[in-house]
């Protein structure tokens, strides 16, 4: 059977892939990111799953305003890196998984979310920078990925409780899944951060560490942060943490088994104009 | 009953929902439709042709033709679809988005670089001590 072995959480910022991208991750203002990701880099290199659910926001690039679909899954075999309009990344495709795509597809939609099933999409940096920022910069990526696109970007998006809860129905169709896989779900976006506006650069550092340390350990009261609470304390982008519900509601905790174990934690500030954010939780 | 709307009193912020995407979809489509190399080159080689084939308001096209994010946004765009009009001319993020704020882009990485534009003071509109950092 597939089994969910952990969970991971990471900032997506463009300027991390472009970093790696043109070679800059020894200048000085990149150093203390790259030396901070290591950690996660060799426990993911222990850890390598055969399928990650990857869970991001499209910025105007898979989709356009002419549909915006709530939770997006990506049913596919394979992805290409999106051109945002600056090119697109010199980054692997992504590779699907599409029978593990269309159990979860029977499964969470039996479970009454109403996911939108996509077969044929780019995947931008949502996607793309976790991959390059948990395994660097090979010439495939070493695993599965299954995309899981949210819309965090036009009002009304959805709230902390709902996302929290389709993790859960994601846990419960991986462990449904006949296939002896290894799976993690991965949270990306955020932390504080806002690109629009006389606000826009706002860091609030003390909402993010106090997100980190609530979602891990009460991660039903996180759930409850209202929407407006995200905008006002971290920013129009910040919202983006709400995503990281969705792969914190894949854990075995939630589901009667054990705590997870803290493998990783990193805050750093800045990436551009954002707070970077990462965490590795294992299965307990 | 009138939709809830608990964001709009956040200082120097525009929260892109139904009402904005509705005032900007020509203009947001429009952006968006520069995610395609040829598009851009088009829309390099004659800006005003290629406004004129969306169904864009005046305001809305006058806005793109002075780079004026603010204004944008004012009249619905969103910075994902608009960034791409900036990213014809190869501009970073960091870039535009200082260009909304009244730094230069050299003082908005510095200023993020020591740690980003606080919390404090920047939370709520409808306090007179609670204006945007440097915000006049």
């Amino acid at each position: 059977m597939a089994r969910i072995t952990g969970s991971a959480y990471t900032s997506h910022v463009p300027a991390m892939g472009v970093a790696m991208d043109l070679d800059k991750t020894e200048e000085d203002y990149w150093v203390p990111l790259f030396e901070g990701v290591k950690p996660a880099r060799e426990w993911m290199a222990d850890n390598t799953p055969d399928v990650v659910v990857l869970v991001f926001n499209d910025h105007a690039n898979a989709f356009s305003l002419e549909m915006v679909p709530t939770f997006a899954l990506g049913m596919g075999a394979e992805y290409s890196p999106a051109d945002e309009g600056w090119g697109a990344r010199p980054v692997p495709k992504v590779e699907g998984h599409p029978e593990l795509s269309a159990h979860i597809a029977h499964s969470v939609i039996q479970q009454d979310f109403d996911l939108t099933m996509v077969h044929e999409i780019d995947v931008d940096h949502g996607c793309t920078v976790p991959l390059s920022m948990f395994f660097g910069q090979p010439e495939e990526w070493p695993c599965k990925v299954i995309p899981l696109l949210v819309n965090v970007v036009l009002y009304p998006i959805p709230s902390g409780k709902r996302c929290l809860e389709l993790g859960k129905a994601i846990r419960r169709a991986i462990d449904t899944f006949d296939e002896d896989l290894d799976v993690q779900v991965w949270g990306t976006g955020g932390m504080s951060h806002q690109l629009q506006g006389p606000r826009g650069g706002l860091i609030n550092a003390e909402f993010d560490h106090a997100f980190l340390e609530q979602m891990i350990t009460d991660p039903e009261a996180c759930a409850q942060i209202p929407h407006v609470d995200y905008v006002r304390e971290a920013g129009s982008e910040g919202i983006e943490m709400v995503m990281w519900l969705i792969a914190r509601g894949a854990m075995g905790d939630l589901h009667g088994g054990a705590e997870p174990i803290e493998r990783h934690r990193l805050y750093h500030v800045p990436a551009s104009n954002t707070a970077v954010g990462q965490l590795i939780l294992e299965e307990g | 009953m009138a939709v809830d709307k608990p964001y709009t009193d956040i200082p120097g912020t525009t929260i892109f929902d139904t009402e904005q995407a509705a005032k900007g979809y020509w203009l947001n489509q429009m952006a968006n439709s520069l995610k395609n190399a040829a598009n851009r080159e088009r829309f390099i080689a004659d800006e005003d042709s290629y406004l004129d084939e969306w169904k864009m308001s005046e305001d809305q096209k006058q806005a793109v033709r002075d780079r004026d994010f603010n204004r944008m946004i004012e009249l619905g765009g969103n910075i994902y679809y608009i960034s791409k009009i900036r990213a014809t001319e190869g501009w970073s993020y960091a870039a535009i988005v200082a260009s909304m704020t009244d730094q230069s882009t050299e003082d908005h990485v510095a200023m993020m670089v020591a740690g980003g534009r606080s919390i404090e003071g920047n939370r709520y509109t409808n306090d007179p001590s609670d204006a945007p950092e440097g915000d006049s």
